[in-house]
């Protein structure tokens, strides 16, 4: 393994497991300090180049998977995957999850009675080109109730998750909408510490916006980077 | 005197907020629960079935069929290597099975490599990964192969090990760990494991229960807290 480059640890904008205000966490998250490891080949590298084998195809536009349109705002969501040092993440695939426009999910066990739309699935996948480009159209999703507190409600927000280069680069987020005063008061992205938190806040864009047709919305994901210098076998914490 | 500052109403934008797109906040984009409602958007139908074509790992009976449109990948091929099953049941500090995780896999082939391009050319289509969502009663299940030795730091080979990640309602981040079987050669000077206190050990080493069978429970907190990793 010598002269491997090591993925950095998370940075000052990771959540802690255990936080409080969001009530799941309290028997979900482990009470004992995550184990620092040293890296191997089994963290550094990741299905790649074959996970189109596994999963099947990308679709990009979740608007037209089934007869009609869904209803609600039209919105193309566009960006870049990078890693900390500004380098494209390539052919890397993004999944992609969210609630209808009245931010109702269509799994069974939403009880929430807000309407489901049977032109919305909500789900879509992606694959970044050389520049780490992405792009998927959706319509933008609803805020929901939910049971964390009295009178609770989840700022509307699209999951997205990402395999990047390798099984440490691996990550679940959520990426919100901007001006949307839920986000202030929400128990999940205050896990993150401001200033931070907006990093997770899209930016409403004119240039992606498409005239006649569907608003621009720009969100740029960073996965962890590598050491800048080859990091000595005997040096393994 | 015409006005410099005034801009075409096409051309006017709003002004820039502290957002994702600010450039002194740049960093690492951080983690965010998958929540509760992930299963028509994550885990496909085969995704926990490495060497058949099963519909194994999927929960498809929580949504309506119409809206399944994960599809799922190409006929998977025969890698060699004993084919192994994997059971378990993700529980809470309190015991309690979680029915709404969801569990991955990483793993080398029969002969200790990861999948790269020359692999692929080489026609190795073993590709490690999987996803699996538990069931009501917090369990997951995979169909694989017994992985090979993995070379470590200094020349040495790791015991076989699967790597996991664990995710769900309630984990902010994915909590990173390994399933290593027990009785197979390396598990005492394992680098990793080595890592580990000992007394915690024996929570990442799957038990076998039948042949070819393997039991890995994972625990996310509680006695017999499953040990995870800070990646």
């Amino acid at each position: 393994m010598t002269g491997t480059l090591r993925y950095r640890r998370p940075d000052v904008s990771s959540p802690p497991d255990r936080f409080p205000d969001y009530r799941s966490t309290e028997l979900r998250a482990p009470q004992q300090p995550r184990i620092v490891i040293p890296q191997t080949p089994t963290e550094t590298t990741g299905p790649v180049d074959c996970w189109d084998r596994l999963m099947g195809h990308a679709f990009h536009d979740m608007t037209a998977q089934h007869a009609g349109e869904p209803i609600g705002q039209r919105i193309h969501v566009s960006g870049r995957v990078l890693d900390e040092d500004r380098r494209p993440v390539a052919n890397t695939v993004m999944e992609i999850w969210q609630a209808n426009s009245a931010g109702r999910y269509i799994h069974s066990k939403d009880g929430w009675n807000a309407p489901l739309d049977p032109n919305f699935a909500g789900a879509g996948r992606v694959v970044t080109d050389a520049e780490g480009r992405y792009r998927f159209t959706t319509i933008k999703p609803g805020a929901y109730p939910w049971g964390n507190h009295k009178n609770a409600w989840r700022p509307a927000h699209i999951h997205l998750s990402l395999l990047g280069p390798a099984f440490a680069t691996r990550l679940v987020t959520q990426m919100y909408f901007p001006d949307d005063p839920l986000i202030e008061i929400d128990p999940i992205a205050n896990a993150v510490p401001m200033p931070y938190r907006q990093r997770m806040v899209s930016r409403f864009d004119l240039d992606t916006t498409e005239a006649g047709f569907a608003l621009g919305y720009l969100f740029d994901v960073v996965l962890k980077g590598r050491d800048q210098t080859p990091f000595e076998d005997d040096h393994d914490e | 005197m015409m006005n410099e500052s005034i801009v075409p109403l096409e051309k006017r934008v709003p002004a820039p907020r502290q957002d994702n797109q600010d450039q002194t906040l740049f960093g690492q984009t951080p983690s965010q629960t998958v929540g509760p409602f992930f299963h028509y958007g994550l885990p496909w139908k085969g995704g926990a079935d490495l060497v058949g074509n099963s519909d194994l790992g999927a929960r498809p009976e929580l949504f309506p069929a119409e809206h399944y449109v994960l599809g799922r990948g190409a006929v998977r091929t025969n890698p060699e290597g004993e084919r192994i099953e994997i059971i378990g049941i993700v529980r809470d500090a309190a015991g309690e099975p979680v029915p709404d995780a969801m569990v991955e896999i990483w793993q080398a082939d029969a002969r200790g490599r990861y999948p790269d391009k020359d692999d692929r050319l080489a026609g190795n289509e073993f590709c490690g990964f999987g996803r699996s969502a538990t069931s009501d009663e917090g369990e997951f299940r995979f169909l694989t192969i017994k992985p090979g030795r993995v070379p470590g730091p200094r020349g040495t080979f790791q015991a076989p090990h699967i790597a996991m990640s664990v995710f769900a309602r309630g984990v902010l981040a994915r909590l990173a760990t390994r399933l290593y079987f027990e009785g197979s050669d390396g598990l005492a000077d394992d680098p990793v494991l080595a890592c580990v206190p000992a007394e915690r050990r024996e929570t990442l080493v799957a038990t076998p229960v039948d042949t070819g069978k393997w039991r890995f429970d994972i625990n996310l907190g509680g006695s017999g807290e499953t040990a995870f990793f800070a990646l």
